[in-house]
């Protein structure tokens, strides 16, 4: 098709955040012609807000721990709704990976022995987290990123793609975009094509995701014909800052509380010490003494004798626990709780392990937080739910689609641990860019794909810019964050959630009537246009699969059933497909049977 | 200062591209905390959807959302509304030094250019990975750049005297000094940083560590020292005659 610009590749990553560039790195490597198509500029992506760092089993920090308690630790965060071989390929292959970058330029925390510094996070038995301060995504994409130019892949910025090509047997064929600059239409043929794409976070009003978090690729997967899993299972991380509204959702990372922090209540309870849930009992600090003797351990480098603080439970249990107390009436004032940090480590100790935690709060909130608490509230996170992958090769149902990082489902069951993204991106993009290169190796060509598919796809594109009348796309999409916001979010119910949908209807007849103003050169309104179309199918997705889900298990919360049902629901995934009419289906599978071995290591 | 006491805030954004615009005035109402591209967010949704900004985090991580506020380099991200009088209307322009594609969004390819130039670490052989915080803390100062290009904007070299050929700007010093001063780093640039990365062009105005937001000591940490290796390296007469004799180099 000589009408559009056409690239040829033989592996397309579309998404270059940590798990697009790892692909894309290892399809190079590998010998495939690779292409890294991204919304934004290279090193910008989510990846980069990433702060609190990369949990591996590197056993530096603490030479006890193993794979095998990582990957126990995983499931159980997870409420054993993981696909147990993600986790277990995770858990194994997550400190290689880690030592890599290393080889390549990060230059993560020291411990006093001069190895790599790994620190505590919620659900993690071990100091786990290997860590630049606060700020490991920024160290981790620019590693990969100066890796990734001298590895002789084609970078394409500030590109999106809207739609997979497909030829007449169902193989990938290539993906069409835009280029964002000019607006004008762009065809990325490839053998294989890897999204890595990240979240879905722009769906909620509260959220610490940015205006990449669109679901692109949970999307582009779907009408492909992928399916997604677990889609029920968006993570509200516990503490995001609540005040001024204008950072309202900006994310304080774990590794305040993984430091010392600690949460309070107005009345100055440490009400986490009442929020231990019964899978947890035992594991974890019954009095603030206890809790205080393991800080002071961990903050002075020894092995602590004390469990750990309570603060540090799960994010599920700690968001539902910040609710519950602003739902009570013992919030602060502006409607979250305190994370105090400043009566627990020194104002040093502050800047120097939480130096942008510190700035954040100084210049956006006029809080020093060395002195003072901070005000935190639940935020839109991360989306365990995601496309549907085979756990060794990342390929999706659909021949030549891979998928990687978090637009990858099953590796985080019903809740991710903190740090567990970081080294899902980099263990599954080197997969995913290993298999996309070794299936791009099988094929002769690149699979040809129907010219008039590219036309009424280019034809839907430019629609907006057609109509004389119409709503402003904002709008649709502030309507869509709030709605999702108050019936999808942390705590669910039948009702809000079959209203939910009925919302979701009457936002798709809005949607397809937006109008834009201006032409398509650099035109943010016309992107958002396009990406409500995304949004919707997939807030969909979350809300169907939340109301089948008759049950509460990590980060899905049923008021309406509150219990967690083991019986029947904890045997269950949920999976999503769109059907020929267009109409989002949810259905429940059993789980895969988990091997007698890794049984064993999860009973222990 | 302005408060967010029902107040409004009149921004004069430059709309146009590389052959030319105009500031066009919008006016937004003012929420406590509000930040600048709150209030560029705010034009867009309320008056002109199709104005191009760039941004990604809005907590000063990421280094996208970079523009010159009155004339000043910042990202907006992190310059709040109350820094700003009252009735004052507030300048937006993009960067000065890249060529602009649309309103505030310019063409920064050219850096990405130079950072593609800039090889990787080079690891001693046999190196067990072993190293203090104290000899990590002087390139995590380094890494803690987010290519904003706030600095490549300011620096007279590239800004005013548009010798993009001849220097790399101080991104990309700071990123070879992060190399070069790596404590398992065996490699060694300071030639390529003398005569293609085209250090002797700065002169040491410190316009770039004034402007960096992420206070990286840039003029004193990266680029002295860096310039100072070279000079003990092509002109201290002592250790010329030194490597004449023993043949090192």
């Amino acid at each position: 098709m000589d009408k559009y610009e056409t690239h040829e590749h033989d592996v397309v990553v579309i998404g270059a955040g940590g798990a697009g560039l790892r692909a894309a790195i290892e399809a190079s490597a590998a010998g495939a012609k690779t292409a890294l198509v991204c919304k934004s500029l290279l090193g910008k992506a989510h990846t980069v807000m990433a702060e609190g760092g990369v949990a591996a089993a590197l056993a530096s920090a603490d030479n006890r721990d193993s794979w095998q308690t990582h990957f126990r630790d995983t499931m159980k965060g997870g409420k054993y709704l993981n696909q147990y071989r993600m986790a277990e390929l995770h858990a194994q292959e997550a400190p290689e990976r880690v030592r890599e970058l290393q080889e390549w330029g990060a230059v993560f925390d020291r411990t006093h022995r001069g190895g790599l510094n790994q620190r505590n996070f919620g659900g993690h038995t071990y100091p786990r987290l290997a860590h630049v301060g606060d700020r490991t995504g920024l160290e981790m994409i620019r590693t990969l990123q100066d890796q990734g130019v001298h590895q002789g892949i084609d970078v394409f910025m500030e590109a999106t793609v809207r739609h997979i090509l497909k030829d007449d047997d169902g193989h990938v064929a290539g993906a069409l975009g835009y280029w964002r600059e000019s607006g004008r239409f762009v065809i990325f043929r490839g053998k294989s094509i890897v999204l890595a794409t990240g979240g879905i976070g722009r769906c909620w009003d509260i959220t610490s995701n940015s205006w990449e978090y669109t679901a692109d690729g949970h999307a582009l997967a779907l009408w492909a014909g992928g399916e997604l899993i677990d889609s029920e299972f968006v993570q509200f991380h516990p503490t995001g800052m609540v005040w001024p509204p204008s950072v309202k959702g900006t994310l304080i990372t774990e590794g305040v509380r993984g430091e010392g922090g600690v949460l309070k209540n107005s009345e100055q309870e440490r009400f986490m010490f009442d929020n231990i849930p019964e899978m947890f009992q035992g594991e974890y600090a019954e009095t603030e003494e206890e809790a205080t003797r393991w800080v002071e351990a961990v903050v002075s480098d020894q092995r602590p004798d004390a469990r750990r603080p309570p603060e540090l439970l799960t994010r599920d249990v700690v968001a539902r626990a910040i609710r519950r107390e602003v739902r009570a009436g013992r919030g602060s004032p502006h409607g979250g709780v305190f994370l105090d940090i400043a009566s627990k480590r020194s104002p040093e100790a502050i800047k120097r392990k939480l130096p942008s935690m510190y700035h954040q709060f100084k210049e956006l909130a006029n809080v020093d937080i060395t002195a003072q608490p901070m005000e935190v509230g639940p935020t839109c996170h991360y989306t365990m739910g995601g496309v549907r992958v085979d756990a060794d090769s990342q390929e999706t149902g659909v021949p030549g689609l891979f998928a990687a990082g978090e637009v990858a489902g099953g590796m985080h069951g019903a809740n991710r641990l903190g740090g567990n993204s970081l080294s899902d991106l980099i263990v599954f993009g080197k997969r995913a860019g290993e298999f996309a290169a070794q299936h791009a190796a099988e094929r002769s060509a690149a699979s040809s794909f129907d010219d008039n598919e590219v036309e009424q796809q280019a034809e839907k594109m430019l629609a907006p810019f057609g109509r004389e009348q119409g709503e402003n796309p904002y709008t649709v999409h502030n309507d869509l964050r709030n709605m999702m916001q108050e019936k999808v979010g942390i705590v669910r119910t039948e009702d809000d959630l079959v209203s939910a949908l009925e919302d979701i209807g009457r936002l798709r007849e809005r949607a397809a009537t937006v109008k834009i103003g201006g032409n398509i050169g650099f035109n943010p309104g016309w992107h958002l246009a396009l990406d409500l179309e995304n949004m919707l199918d997939i807030s969909e997705a979350v809300t169907r699969s939340a109301l089948l889900r008759e049950e509460s298990r990590g980060a899905h919360t049923r008021e309406d059933f509150p219990e967690t049902d083991d019986e029947t629901w904890g045997q269950q995934n949920l999976v999503t497909t769109r059907e020929e009419s267009g109409e989002i289906a949810v259905r429940a599978e059993p789980l895969p049977e988990m091997p007698d071995e890794l049984k064993e290591l999860i009973k222990e | 200062m302005i408060e967010a006491t029902n107040q409004q805030v009149t921004l004069e954004i430059f709309r146009g591209d590389d052959d030319g615009g105009e500031m066009t005035e919008y006016t937004v109402e003012v929420q406590e905390g509000m930040v600048v591209l709150d209030a560029v967010h705010a034009v867009q949704a309320q008056h002109a959807p199709e104005m191009a900004c760039r941004w990604n985090c809005k907590a000063g991580k990421c280094g996208s959302c970079s523009a010159e506020v009155n004339g000043h380099p910042k990202l907006m991200c992190m310059d709040r509304l109350d820094n700003y009088e009252a009735g004052e209307t507030i300048s937006v322009r993009p960067l000065k030094t890249f060529p602009v594609i649309k309103d505030l969004v310019c063409d920064v390819s050219w850096n990405f250019e130079q950072n593609s130039r800039i090889g990787q670490l080079q690891p001693r052989q046999g190196t067990d990975w072993l190293f203090t915080q104290r000899e990590a803390d002087r390139v995590q100062e380094f890494r803690k750049c987010i290519e904003c290009f706030l600095c490549q904007n300011v620096c007279h070299v590239l800004r005013d005297h548009d010798r993009k050929d001849d220097f790399v700007g101080p991104r990309f010093l700071v990123r070879l000094a992060s190399l070069e001063m790596h404590p398992l780093d065996d490699g060694d640039r300071l030639d390529e940083i003398k005569d293609e990365y085209g250090i002797g062009y700065c002169n040491i105005t410190k316009c770039c560590t004034e402007v960096c937001p992420e206070s990286i000591t840039i003029t004193d940490n990266a680029i002295i020292p860096l310039k100072e290796r070279i000079v003990d390296r092509h002109y201290d007469p002592v250790a010329w005659i030194w490597r004449k004799l023993t043949g090192q180099k």
